[in-house]
């Protein structure tokens, strides 16, 4: 099996899954207790949030533990909204985040009177700085940008959007899901005040994440219950969740360098030969200011279900963002967005590398994609019309 | 998620191409929802479909219910032809996921809009046939299934 798909979710790492295996079954004390091996519960809480905090040049009480990603940008836009609703109703995004900031902002909208500006990316997937400064008004309390996307990887001009929203005195949330441990992140030198991660993504187990809120930012408790969290987010805390996460922010820091270069090096390789094999192929994303694991391809004339279920018959596991792997009859929000037509965005592949992928492994994917691509195109009936065109027909 | 059938048909599928100088050809769907078929009929002069052949642009549901509509429909007569709907597809594919109906709504569609193309090249009418509604050649706003 080669496994493409690093975007979605990560193998654990060996050295997390050792360094949590203690907490499930040697020192499974509530942190809140008083006795002994709760104490070690307590003590390797402390540990994983100064990890995590000292990979984003923050404060460890910045760092506050959720069940993922998608709840912490669930928390940052809901409980700023609420806590800043007497300074304005007016939130800044973009249209291409996560749907997990996109339906929550849909939610504020419908139900809780926010006013919601969605700004627009340009071809590359890169958000437009002058849109964006002119949607501030007086009423604005948030701008929420994504660091990196997950899907096209494009890489977004945090530091500028942080300066444009300390100028304005606007609060910056960035989801930085795809982002954390991918790319150095600094939150003082960004002037972020939230920022929400999620353990699985670099090789850190599943169910944990975090919302960095920075000192100061009044923002207030989602889940409610106990003490836990700094009272801000109650429920006794997953222990060798945050255990594993630590120590996968710490590794992920460690290595973030050597790894990355690395799968630059391989990931240009991998989109270069698709570009220059397979005609009628378009990168999406910015080429230069993208993840260093994500290639993300339209293929005109096929559709992507199709060509992701072959590539699993060759043991090759990706994703696409046509409809059918949405579940709804549209393709990618994020497609459609840096403009591709319908047919090109249902024709899209997207292949996330790790550590592990090597050249081989890439010749190996690449000629089965050609293969795969040629025989959905002989089936095609838009290929046939692109081939009668072509022919003078 | 999808049946034996559904990938037998997906991964081999019958009667794949064009037809030189069909009897009738149809195409159906639109790109914006992801699916385009094109069937192509060859029906001799006492009205039986000699052979069959089609297109597809689409997910693993939309090639194997354009694949098991062609091997539905040759051989048949015309008005045999007509009773293969949309059902008796997905059935004789042991089901389809309920995102993916829609795909054998648009086989159905496909065998009719090739069809109607036939009974216009001859001007013929063959009863119990409407105009196809979905004809990607009709322009972009189609109704959603």
């Amino acid at each position: 099996m080669i496994y493409l798909d690093n975007a979605a979710t990560t193998k654990t790492a060996p050295e997390v899954v050792e360094a949590m295996l203690p907490y499930f079954s040697e020192y499974y004390g509530n942190p809140s207790s008083i006795y002994a091996i709760a104490g070690k519960s307590k003590e390797a809480i402390t540990k994983g949030r100064e990890q995590i905090a000292n990979v984003l040049g923050a404060k460890p009480e910045e760092i506050y533990f959720t069940a993922g990603g998608s709840e912490s940008d669930n928390w940052a836009l809901k409980a700023t909204f609420e806590a800043y609703k007497n300074k304005g109703n007016h939130i800044i995004t973009t249209k291409i985040e996560h749907h997990a900031i996109l339906h929550t902002c849909e939610y504020l909208e419908k139900e809780r009177g926010a006013k919601i500006t969605y700004i627009g990316v340009d071809e590359n997937g890169v958000v437009n700085l002058d849109e964006l400064e002119a949607a501030i008004t007086p009423e604005t309390i948030l701008i929420s940008v994504m660091a990196a996307n997950n899907e096209i990887g494009t890489i977004q001009p945090i530091k500028e959007i942080g300066r444009i929203a300390k100028e304005h005195n606007i609060l910056f949330h960035t989801d930085a899901v795809q982002a954390f441990g991918q790319i150095p992140i600094n939150v003082d030198e960004c002037n972020i005040d939230m920022l929400s991660s999620s353990g699985h993504k670099i090789n850190g187990p599943k169910g944990i994440g975090f919302l960095y809120i920075r000192k100061g930012v009044k923002i207030r408790s989602f889940v409610h219950g106990g003490a836990q969290e700094r009272k801000r987010r109650a429920g006794t805390e997953n222990v060798p969740g945050i255990v594993g996460y630590g120590v996968a922010a710490e590794r992920a820091a460690r290595t973030m360098a050597e790894r990355t270069a690395k799968e630059i090096e391989v990931r240009d390789y991998l989109i270069n030969r698709i570009l220059t094999e397979i005609p009628n192929c378009r990168l999406n994303g910015d080429p230069v200011k993208r993840l260093p694991n994500n290639c993300n391809i339209s293929f005109e004339f096929i559709e992507g279900e199709s060509l992701l279920i072959m590539l699993d018959m060759k043991g090759i596991c990706a994703s696409s963002g046509s409809a059918c792997t949405s579940g709804s009859l549209d393709p990618s929000h994020v497609l459609l967005a840096i403009g591709l037509p319908h047919e090109k965005a249902h024709g899209s592949l997207r292949l996330t590398l790790s550590e592990e992928i090597t050249k081989e492994d890439v010749d190996f994917v690449v000629e089965q994609i050609k293969a795969i691509v040629d025989r959905l195109r002989s089936m095609s009936p838009l290929y046939e019309d692109y081939i009668k065109k072509q022919q003078g027909k | 998620m999808y049946s034996e059938k559904v990938m037998d048909h997906f991964q081999h599928p019958r009667n794949v191409g064009e037809i030189e100088n069909a009897s009738g050809v149809g195409t159906v769907g639109n790109a914006k929802c992801g699916d385009i078929m094109r069937m192509y009929l060859d029906i001799d002069d006492n009205g039986i479909i000699q052979d069959c052949k089609f297109k597809t642009f689409g997910c693993g549901a939309a090639v194997a219910t354009s694949s098991m509509a062609t091997e539905l429909v040759k051989g048949k007569t015309i008005q045999e032809a007509l009773e293969v709907t949309n059902k008796a597809v997905m059935e004789a594919l042991d089901g389809l996921p309920p995102v993916k109906v829609h795909c054998s709504l648009l086989a159905e569609e496909a065998i009719h809009a090739a069809l109607w193309d036939y009974a216009e090249k001859h001007h013929i009418k063959i009863e119990g046939l409407a105009k196809p509604k979905s004809d990607i050649s009709e322009g972009e706003e189609e109704e959603e299934y």
